[in-house]
């Protein structure tokens, strides 16, 4: 059974009365618990298909099977659920919600499922990240290290099957992209949760098992890491 | 690889506590600013909640005090002597009574020698009943009631205008009286109305003496009575009705007055809702215009909360939530405000009640109050909110996304529609009048629309000739006007209408005395002699020009009775019910001339001019009033000449200018027919000026005491005094809306703040000084109240101008320069309001702002 099936997945934008195909037939399998990267040049369409594989966008054509539910047939409210019970994000610039405190961001997926005890459960995650004495504090009162640490702390709350991570150190300086990268893989191993990492730091994607490469639009390379 | 096996999609699992929860901590950073802009609909609430409170005490007031009203059991009156039957039944009904005799005549001061129009009423007995004559001194109520002496009791306003005092006396007719008293207040009687026609109290039994008493008079008889408290007056009249009814004489009862006094404050207090309902709408639509602003800054999180797997029904639930509630809170601070407000009110309207207000809170008037604002806020908020639902989730990845938010949205329709439902419903509710409804909203829709069209074409002028050779500051602070996210047209409807409903207030007032003067100047006439008896017409014509004044006008008056309409009397025209004649129709007095032709005011709209055809006068009457008794040309019509028939047939019908100072009449008979029968006339003349017309209105007092005399100065001065006090009345209920546009204009500029603050950063990181940020923001906010100064002047220039054009039918020649003024108060306060809420971008320095953003 896979976690993710991605089956001739194409993406047309309507641009300046033009259509501008970014991204062309791309199919991959992901088997429950394997790290994969997504790599790439910029405008190569890494962001778009991780957007489409996340249920974020719609194709144009092809399908995105995620937990065996096909999302281009869904709505986008019906996505959002989808979302909720089974993905996590991370965020190249964090994507808190300013007016929320950490533990308070953390809280909001357990919260949207209606799970009892969000609050302690989000103290656990905070504690796990190093945070559990900043949990009062909000997003402005962080460095940028501390706020993708809370954003991993909330992407692994609902205890999802598929963490999505969009340059997940593009924000941070060489120090801190480490401790925030290793803690991911941590956290992900611990989870047992399927990795899907868009980078274009090479040396990243080589902590992943599996490696595609894009370059306008279209899978050019795929290998698996020794 | 085998296509999947399909899962069914998870359903949403959260519950509307974690709607509250979210939205609770959402506000938390921008609670202040949530509470600004619901601070708008703040005054709007609150003069909805004052005037219903009031309307509502005023009510109960009239309940409670409805005998002072009257200020007695029961009133009947008449103009036409009834059957000496009725007479003695009058006499003799009720526990106590008291009898009044009332007319116009000139009174006058020897003392300063002022002559004025008064209200004589020669009174006996014991009135009133119930409720306090206000009277200084107050034994002076008891002097007169003794009637020992000669005697007399006499409005303050009369004896202001005079300047006269008690201890003076005052010449009525023939007789003078010493003034043992100064009226403050009659029982059911409002301070206004003796404005317009001052009342001076003689003991009755003096009345024939003054030689007032004389045929042609228009003379008024009313008792009072008292009866004990075990009789019900209501079924009691019910059972004489039928008779004074058929005699013309006229009864009101407790309950009668209670219920027209009722309503005619009910209707007023419903017409100034309606205003209080303008400031309440321009709130909401200032609600509306700032969560437009804070949609745009929360769209990044709903994004997030959409990834995170929130619907779009549930993002748009949170900040609903969050309008609801503020829009709950600026409501019950509006009803708290408006429950503090009512207590002024029975100050401000002082001089229109007839009896003391007493203030309480009302409950119904503070609860509809704080439902109409939720109910508006929500409205108002939901047009910006509803595009939260389309938010995507892939802003999350891209910022520059903007796909999700251009597309057309149908239920937008459907909230304008319940708007529009909402305004109708409202003032519907108020009036309970369909056609006024529409009208209003019709109205609002106009004016909203006319300056957002103003300010939509304001806007594309500057940016059609920008003057691109101006200086830097001129052209940012110009430019300022048209860029992304700006507040031009929200702050020139907001300012716009305040400035609009100001200066058509001013305008309107102008016109209205305009009307009246332009009617007293020139050659017209601007003093009329009226009661003139025939014996007494040369003498009256000679003292006019021993005054060297001329004779403009002379006009005989014959009153008159409607015997029978077609053959018909009064008794079978009320019985047959195909026939539509109106009671009125019969039983009022109709004032007669008599001539051949037509006058300058009036114009021949069907049939002849009065004439005699075999030896049967065929009258003209007025073309409306026909209308309004549903008869035409052809019918036969039998007068009742005080004892004599005269039968007529209607001969034609003409329109009549009735704003024309002149005698004017609904029926004009042909000539030949009426000069034997009993009749006064009416002379008309200039006075050069105040002088001359005090100097001929004295002769007038000590020669012919009955005759009377109008002074058109006068009647200008009293007009201006009564729209004076209306306008007041208006004004303070505009003052909200006034204010409502400045709290609009306050919480828009400080909402911009934080662009705002951006852009000066960058400007001042580029090398602007302060001094140069100041002058932009001065001048850019200064620009924009003198835009919606404009804007609002203009329209109400147009509103009035189609006033005067179309209902007034005079020139409109509005005085500029006190609109001038209205222009340049606005545009100050509007540079005031702006600079002082951008102190912060001024003061900030550049580099903790750069920090923040980072």
């Amino acid at each position: 059974m896979s976690i993710l099936h991605v089956e001739n997945l194409t993406k047309t934008y309507r641009s300046g009365g033009r259509d501008l195909t970014v991204l062309h037939g791309v199919n991959f399998t992901l088997e429950p618990g394997d790290t994969f990267s997504i790599v790439g040049p910029s405008g190569s369409g890494k962001t778009t298909l991780l957007g489409l594989c996340a249920g974020l966008d719609r194709a144009s054509s092809g399908s995105v099977y995620l937990n065996d539910i096909r999302l281009d047939t869904l709505s986008e409210d019906q996505r959002a659920a989808v979302r909720n019970e089974h993905v996590g994000f991370i965020f190249q610039n964090f994507q808190l919600l300013p007016t929320l405190t950490a533990l308070e961001n953390v809280m909001v997926p357990l919260e949207l499922r209606g799970e009892r005890g969000a609050q302690k459960a989000a103290q656990a995650l905070l504690d796990r990240v190093g945070l559990g004495q900043r949990g009062h504090h909000y997003p402005t009162q962080l460095s940028g290290g501390e706020q993708q640490r809370v954003s991993l702390a909330r992407a692994f709350a609902n205890r999802p099957k598929l963490l999505f991570a969009d340059e997940p150190t593009g924000n941070l300086d060489a120090d801190t992209s480490e401790t925030v990268v290793d803690l991911l893989f941590e956290l992900n191993r611990e989870a047992g949760t399927t990795l899907v990492l868009v980078t274009h730091d090479l040396e990243l994607a080589a902590r992943t098992q599996r490696v595609i490469r894009i370059r306008g639009g279209a899978v050019v390379d795929q290998f698996v890491n020794e | 690889m085998d296509s999947p096996r399909i899962r069914p999609v998870p359903r949403p699992r959260s519950g509307t506590s974690w709607l509250f929860r979210m939205a609770w901590r959402d506000s938390r950073r921008s609670r202040q600013r949530l509470l600004l802009f619901m601070s708008a609909i703040v005054l709007g609430i609150a003069a909805l909640v004052a005037i219903n409170s009031f309307g509502d005490n005023l009510a109960r007031s009239i309940d409670g005090q409805a005998r002072e009203l009257l200020g007695a059991d029961l009133t009947l009156s008449w103009t036409r002597t009834p059957s000496r039957r009725t007479v003695q039944l009058a006499r003799t009904m009720g526990r106590s009574r008291s009898y009044e005799v009332s007319f116009p005549s000139l009174v006058s001061i020897p003392k300063t020698g002022g002559v004025r129009l008064a209200q004589v009423k020669g009174l006996e007995g014991g009135f009133p009943f119930y409720g306090t004559w206000e009277v200084e001194p107050l034994a002076a109520v008891q002097t007169f009631r003794q009637a020992s002496g000669r005697v007399a009791l006499v409005d303050d306003a009369l004896l202001v205008q005079l300047g006269a005092q008690p201890g003076d006396s005052v010449r009525v007719g023939t007789l003078s009286f010493l003034i043992a008293g100064r009226v403050l207040k009659t029982p059911g009687q409002a301070a206004i109305t003796t404005t317009v026609a001052p009342t001076v109290f003689i003991p009755n039994k003096y009345l024939n003496q003054t030689g007032l008493l004389q045929r042609g008079s228009r003379i008024a008889y009313k008792y009072y009575y008292q009866f004990p408290t075990t009789t019900d007056v209501g079924a009691y009249i019910k059972t004489i009705s039928g008779r004074l009814d058929k005699e013309g004489v006229n009864y009101d009862t407790v309950t009668a007055r209670k219920q027209q006094t009722g309503r005619s404050f009910a209707d007023l207090t419903k017409y100034l809702s309606l205003v209080a309902f303008v400031a309440l709408l321009l709130g909401c639509v200032g609600v509306a215009s700032a969560v437009q602003l804070y949609v745009k800054e929360k769209i990044a999180s709903v994004a997030i909360l959409r990834t995170l797997g929130a619907s779009g029904r549930q993002a748009l639930l949170i900040y609903l939530i969050q309008t609801a509630l503020m829009g709950l809170l600026g409501a019950a601070i509006g009803a708290v405000l408006g429950s503090a407000v009512q207590l002024v009110l029975p100050r401000v309207f002082s001089d229109f009640l007839p009896v003391a207000v007493e203030t309480s809170l009302s409950g119904v008037a503070i609860a509809s109050g704080i439902g109409t604002g939720l109910l508006i806020s929500v409205l108002f908020s939901l047009l910006p909110l509803l595009a939260i639902r389309n938010v995507s989730p892939l802003r999350t990845l891209r910022t520059s996304y903007e796909d999700d938010l251009s597309g057309r949205d149908p239920l937008r329709w459907l909230v304008y529609l319940l708007v529009l439902g909402f305004i109708v419903g409202f003032s519907y509710w108020q009036t309970r009048s369909l056609t006024l409804a529409l009208g209003f909203t019709g109205g609002m829709a106009v004016a909203f629309g006319a300056l957002t069209g103003l300010g939509l074409g304001l806007i594309w002028l500057v940016r059609r000739f920008f003057p691109a050779s101006w200086s830097y500051t001129w052209r940012q602070s110009l430019a300022n006007l048209y860029r992304p996210n700006n507040q031009t047209l929200i702050l020139v409807t907001a300012v716009g209408l305040g400035a609009f409903l100001i200066s058509t207030l001013y305008l309107t007032q102008g016109l209205l005395l305009n009307r009246v003067e332009l009617s007293a100047s020139g050659k017209q006439p601007n003093m009329v002699l009226f009661d003139i008896q025939n014996e007494q017409l040369a003498g009256v014509r000679s003292l006019v020009a021993q005054q060297k004044l001329p004779v403009l006008e002379q006009v005989p008056v014959v009153t008159m009775r409607l015997a029978t309409i077609n053959g018909l009397t009064p008794e079978a025209i009320r019985k047959d019910t195909s026939l539509k004649i109106p009671d009125w129709a019969m039983m009022r007095e109709y004032r007669v001339t008599y001539r051949d032709s037509l006058i300058s005011s009036e114009k021949l709209t069907a049939g002849k001019v009065p004439y005699q055809a075999n030896g049967l006068p065929y009258i003209s009457f007025e073309k409306a009033y026909l209308d309004r008794m549903h008869l035409k040309i052809g019918d036969t019509l039998t007068f009742n000449v005080q004892g004599a028939p005269v039968q007529t047939i209607v001969g034609g019908t003409r329109e009549v200018e009735w704003n024309r100072v002149q005698p004017n009449f609904l029926v004009v008979f042909p000539s030949g027919v009426l000069e034997q029968a009993p009749q006064f006339h009416v002379l008309m003349t200039r006075v050069p000026s105040n002088e001359v017309s005090a100097v001929l209105q004295r002769e007038l007092v000590s020669r012919f005491p009955n005759v009377s005399a109008i002074d058109l100065g006068l009647v200008l001065k009293t007009i201006d005094e009564i729209l004076d006090q209306i306008s007041f009345v208006i004004r303070f209920m505009a003052l909200f809306s006034i204010l409502t546009g400045l709290l609009v204009l306050a919480s828009s500029v400080i909402i911009s703040k934080y662009q705002r603050l951006r852009e000066s950063v960058l400007l001042r990181t580029l090398g602007a000084s302060r001094n140069q940020i100041l002058r932009i923001t001065a001048l850019e906010y200064g620009l924009l109240g003198m835009l919606a100064a404009l804007a609002g002047i203009l329209l109400s220039l147009l509103g009035t101008w189609a006033l005067a054009q179309f209902v007034f039918e005079v020139t409109f020649r509005p005085d500029l320069a006190p609109l001038a003024i209205v222009a340049a108060v606005v545009t100050t306060l509007t540079i005031l309001i702006g600079v002082f809420n951008s102190r912060e971008v001024l003061v900030r320095p550049p580099l903790e702002v750069l920090r923040n953003d980072a």
